[in-house]
């Protein structure tokens, strides 16, 4: 038997297109606008959401049978805070460059709804394993659209990819700089992500058809 | 066995156990890594402080510090007095700068409470800098940082650091692009009177060429955060111009 059936294949990639947690069930927005003005910021953002929606996903798998379901949003918002916290402590005790720099996205990630969604809409309706390969398949989904995102902002609006200067010097006016480019300062700003956001929901919905509502 | 989910009790009873077992997950995890986590903060700072005299591992445009097993050792070396100005007296304390600005800030909101203002004083290459912390507001959270100064007040190095400014826009101000074009500002006018760094959208001058006009260049999408910057220079930086008027003058 494969590792992977058919079905449990589809939950990976899925969410990779056509049902990507960003651009077409519209989870985790919030974040995909406030931290991708940088490549870098948008890659540990997304290694954490894969964490924590692995990790987090099969808790409430586990405990699916028991949960009472008047407070079950209660009992989510608990178990992804205490993951969270934990994993924090833990890294402010043994490894503590790398928790200065998430600790930024720790407030992010507790609220972030792409989370919320997918303990909600899967992890409490499947087993385990299932609920698993959901969580990853949904992070690696937000993933690749941070990354995207990530990617033009920062080549756009500061002229650096994972803050290494690629299109030259804009002070020394060097490289591309010297030919009368600038960078566009409003590329920083959430805005523009939110317009890059568009653009990829544009161009993959024009690539496939059948997610077009009427 | 089925479980009835839907009862009242049931759901009280789940809620009750829930809160217990995750208090106690949180507060015996928190307990049991409390002592590594303080002498972790403790090493950073003092990181941080020698970062601002310059003692760093800096290499192209990254800041590194030094590694926090030599940490200890050169904060020794370098900073051979500290001491806290409360009420116009100076008062000696190895430990000055484990005091809490935060609280010391707080505190200071009763007018007959004079805050204590800690310095740390370090020689280095024959002459003496002076580091003193400073505390402020930028768009979310706090934000410090360490002032390294010589006897004009004029800034020898600074280490910015925020709780949770946006990663790519105000967090930039703990970036070598914006921590280095403090240095060589000096917090005085011509005349002598404080006038503090602005953090200024209109200084037109990227490199930070001109070392006397009071001003750095802002970062672009993170007006909050560099006015935060501003004020917090402003505020906490001018206390310390009569302890140094006294050494200038003696």
């Amino acid at each position: 038997m494969a590792l992977l059936s058919k079905k449990d294949t589809k939950l990976i990639t899925d969410p990779l297109s056509d049902n990507n947690p960003i651009t077409v069930q519209v989870l985790g927005i919030c974040s995909a606008l406030a931290i991708t003005a940088e490549l870098e910021a948008s890659v540990v953002m997304s290694v954490s959401v894969l964490f924590v929606m692995g990790v987090g996903n099969v808790i409430i798998s586990m405990i699916r049978n028991i949960v009472p379901s008047k407070i079950r949003i209660i009992v989510q918002l608990t178990v992804i805070a205490t993951l969270v916290i934990i994993v924090d402590l833990v890294l402010k005790a043994f490894a503590y460059e790398l928790s200065k720099t998430l600790s930024v996205f720790i407030g992010l990630i507790i609220t972030n709804c792409i989370i919320m969604g997918r303990f909600e809409a899967f992890a409490l309706g499947n087993g385990l394993w299932r609920s698993f390969l959901d969580g990853v398949g949904n992070a690696f989904g937000y993933a690749v659209i941070l990354i995207i995102v990530g990617f033009f902002r920062e080549l756009l609006g500061s002229g650096t990819l994972w803050g290494i200067a690629v299109l030259g010097d804009p002070i020394d006016k060097t490289g591309l700089y010297a030919l009368g480019y600038e960078n566009n300062g409003f590329m920083l700003l959430s805005p523009m992500a939110l317009i890059v956001v568009g653009i990829i929901i544009w161009v993959q919905r024009a690539r496939s058809k059948h997610l077009i509502e009427d | 066995m089925a479980l009835n989910t839907e009862k009242n009790s049931y759901t009280l009873l789940f809620a009750i156990g829930l809160v217990v077992i995750v208090g106690t997950l949180l507060a015996s995890v928190d307990a049991s890594l409390k002592e590594k986590i303080k002498i972790n903060k403790v090493l950073e700072k003092q990181q941080n402080i020698l970062y601002a005299i310059g003692i760093n591992e800096n290499e192209g445009n990254n800041v590194s510090f030094i590694s926090s097993d030599k940490a200890e050792k050169e904060f020794k070396k370098y900073f051979t007095k500290q001491i806290y100005i409360q009420d116009n007296n100076i008062i000696q304390d190895d430990n000055a700068y484990l005091i809490d600005i935060k609280k010391e800030k707080a505190l200071s909101k009763d007018p007959s409470y004079n805050r204590k203002l800690p310095l740390f004083i370090a020689n280095k290459d024959g002459k003496n800098l002076y580091v003193a912390p400073i505390r402020g507001k930028g768009l979310w959270d706090a934000i410090w940082a360490y002032v390294s100064m010589d006897e004009n007040m004029t800034i020898t190095g600074i280490y910015f650091d925020h709780k949770a400014e946006t990663p790519g826009l105000g967090a930039n101000i703990k970036q070598r692009f914006f921590m280095d074009d403090f240095i060589g500002e000096s917090l005085l006018d011509a005349g002598g009177n404080f006038r503090g760094v602005t953090v200024s959208k209109t200084n037109l001058d990227p490199k930070n060429e001109d070392k006397y006009d009071n001003e750095v260049d802002a970062i672009a999408g993170s007006t909050i955060t560099g006015d935060g910057v501003t004020a917090m220079i402003r505020s906490d930086l001018s206390l310390y111009q009569q302890y140094f008027n006294n050494i200038n003058a003696k």
